[in-house]
């Protein structure tokens, strides 16, 4: 154990960019660096990242472990697990955190196993046991009806983090901080896991992750028309349209609307329900959302013992009229 | 072509969410009673995709599972649906195990089961949603793996995958043998037609202690864990719906929109 020191998280770049989620993992990786008296460093991984490294060590960084290369341009996993493998191998971290998104969830148990270690999964908290010195995992588990801390004395303690969990740090330009290159020493040999092209279905309009009012429908809105109408409404309030898995298995939305454990999480400041029940899986995506309203028929559903404030009824006449007061209480 | 697909039994996922319970003496969930458990939903997903490719290329498909007291018209579902044999992994050793002493066990016994093409998974299990066994598994076997997949094709011993990203998919192309975790996004899985109940229950299930695939009791279940829980609980929910009325709904409606002006949310 002695030989592993510090805080390493690995940054997330989205189309040339830091992603939101880097921030977070910094704000969060500063915190235990600091709790443990330690440093903190990030790795940066793809093509043409080197740049970056700069608003990491603003963002918190000690060091910043760059790997680029053209090899790095798509996300390809097995040229990613053995870049990100090396610099792990460079830092020697006692704990190693990933964000839990597309290139996270699915880079990060490669890695685990490879390493010999283990990993948590979509952590919504991270602390360091005063005791012990080893990394409190908390994350949510059978469908977020309940929560779970675990430890491990195994070498990097790893964990991903949901998306919107930790706060960044207010980016401090004047910080400074040290830039490591490490080669990337790797060539198309190691690709089993061929990357042939990407399909982008992001629906039009405000991004569902950064909209401050969604509306959300589910089963029970019974077709993609109902949709159209959540769509008026949510075009009101500038927001964007979610939806449960439900609405996505019958194809009456796109999977990229899809909100909750498996899909998007979302922080709204308004989160419309809309004929959807609050299933525990649902819930986990939208219940950082500052006020929840619920329409449902049921009283009986789950998501009037999560909203803080309902109507019991049939939305085919609740939206409606909802749509025209909102409209003219936004308008005066 | 010849497929292994790994299932687990799990408590249903869709239980009613107030009759969760969890025992923080234990720290384990107590099952609520008269819920019959279920195959994990992407588990299902994952049969359904080795029988899509058995239908288009013929094959044989394994279903594995883990576990112990398996109730057998559970885990005898996917061969109702149209699977071909079923291989258990059933004692008291292999209980509370973490993703990385099932993935051993599940990899040991995959070792055991000798050839194959295409291993599927689910993309977590809907008790612990921890998301790894699978990719677990290729690792252990040394074999190449892709997530969340929603569309798989093969042909000329090339597989072609469309795995869900958050922004749209990708297209990614893997060779064989390989393991494919799956998602939703690939369709729900069939029914299992009466005349395949018939046939499942008619088949014996192989049952494998830690001895038969080769692994000392120490690695797998609790005792193999190498994540320890030291805490399981619920977390703490206000549940003060202000519900609105009115004199119908459209009213209620109305008054809804005026409420939440006047407690400035919108
Ligand atoms: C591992 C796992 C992961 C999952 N991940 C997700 C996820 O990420 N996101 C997700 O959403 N689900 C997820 N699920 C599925 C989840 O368990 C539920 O099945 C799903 O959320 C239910 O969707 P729903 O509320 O739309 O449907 P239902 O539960 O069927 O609810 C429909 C509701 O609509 C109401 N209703 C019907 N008609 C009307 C009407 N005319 N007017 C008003 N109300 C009406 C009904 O009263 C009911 O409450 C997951 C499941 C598992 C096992």
């Amino acid at each position: 154990m002695a030989d592993y020191k510090g805080v390493l998280i690995c940054g997330d770049v989205v189309e040339g960019k830091l992603a939101a989620i880097t921030g977070e993992l910094l704000g969060c990786g500063r915190k235990l660096a600091d709790t443990l008296g330690e440093e903190l460093s990030a790795v940066l991984v793809g093509s043409g990242v080197k740049g970056l490294a700069q608003e990491a060590i603003a963002q918190g960084a000690d060091k910043v472990y760059v790997v680029d290369d053209p090899l790095l341009q798509n996300y390809q996993p097995d040229v990613y697990v053995a870049a990100v493998e090396k610099a792990v191998k460079q830092v020697m971290p006692k704990i190693l955190l990933m964000g839990q998104t597309s290139v996270g969830r699915d880079l990060a148990p490669r890695l685990a196993f490879r390493l010999d270690t283990v990993l948590s999964m979509d952590c919504v908290d991270l602390d360091i046991d005063p005791d012990s010195k080893l990394l409190l995992q908390t994350r949510p588990v059978y469908g977020g009806n309940a929560r779970a801390i675990f430890t491990t004395d195994r070498m990097p303690q790893m964990a991903t983090v949901r998306s919107k969990a930790m706060s960044a740090l207010e980016p401090d330009a004047s910080r400074q901080g040290e830039v490591i290159e490490v080669p990337a020493e790797i060539d198309e040999s190691v690709v089993r896991v061929r990357f042939v092209e990407k399909v982008k279905e992001e629906v039009a309009g405000v991004k569902l992750e950064d909209a401050p009012v969604v509306v959300s429908g589910g089963r029970g809105m019974g077709g993609p028309e109902g949709f159209q109408q959540l769509e008026e409404l949510a075009r009101l309030f500038k927001g964007a349209v979610g939806s449960t898995r439900p609405a996505v298995d019958n194809g009456w939305v796109p999977s990229t609307t899809q909100v909750g454990l498996t899909g998007k999480i979302v922080t709204p400041d308004l989160y419309i329900a809309v004929a959807l029940s609050g299933s525990s899986q649902h819930m986990a995506g939208c219940s950082g959302a500052k006020t929840i309203v619920a329409i449902n028929k049921d009283p009986e559903a789950n998501i009037f013992r999560e909203a803080g404030f309902g109507i019991v009824g049939d939305w085919k006449q609740a939206l409606p009229a909802f749509k025209e007061k909102v409209k003219e209480l936004l308008a005066g | 072509m010849d497929f292994i697909v790994c299932v687990k039994q799990v408590p249903d996922p869709e239980a009613p969410p107030a009759s969760f319970k969890v025992d923080p003496a234990a720290n384990k969930v107590v099952p609520p009673p008269g819920v019959p458990p279920v195959i994990s939903t992407f588990d299902e997903i994952a049969v359904e995709a080795a029988l899509r490719l058995k239908d288009a290329h013929g094959g044989k498909i394994t279903v594995l599972s883990l576990g112990n007291n398996l109730v057998r018209d559970v885990v005898k579902k996917p061969l109702a649906m149209g699977a071909d044999e079923l291989v258990l992994l059933e004692d008291p050793a292999y209980e509370d195990g973490d993703s990385w002493s099932t993935a051993y066990a599940l990899s040991m016994a995959i070792k055991k089961i000798g050839a194959y093409d295409i291993i599927f998974c689910g993309r977590q299990a809907a008790d612990w949603d921890a998301g790894q066994v699978g990719v677990g598994i290729a690792e252990l076997l040394g074999i190449p793996t892709v997530t969340l997949a929603k569309k798989v094709e093969t042909s000329d011993g090339k597989v072609r995958v469309e795995r869900v990203v958050a922004d749209g998919y990708e297209v990614v192309e893997i060779p064989t043998p390989c393991l494919i975790t799956v998602t939703n996004e690939l369709g729900e899985p069939r029914y299992a037609p009466l005349k395949g109940i018939m046939k499942a229950a008619k088949i014996q299930p192989t049952i494998w202690k830690p001895g038969d695939i080769g692994v000392d009791t120490a690695q797998v279940g609790a005792a193999g864990r190498r994540a320890k829980l030291v805490k399981l609980f619920q977390p703490v929910k206000e549940g003060k719906c202000e519900i609105i009325e009115g004199e119908n709904v459209a009213d209620a409606a109305v008054n809804l929109a005026k409420r939440l002006r006047e407690a400035k949310v919108i």
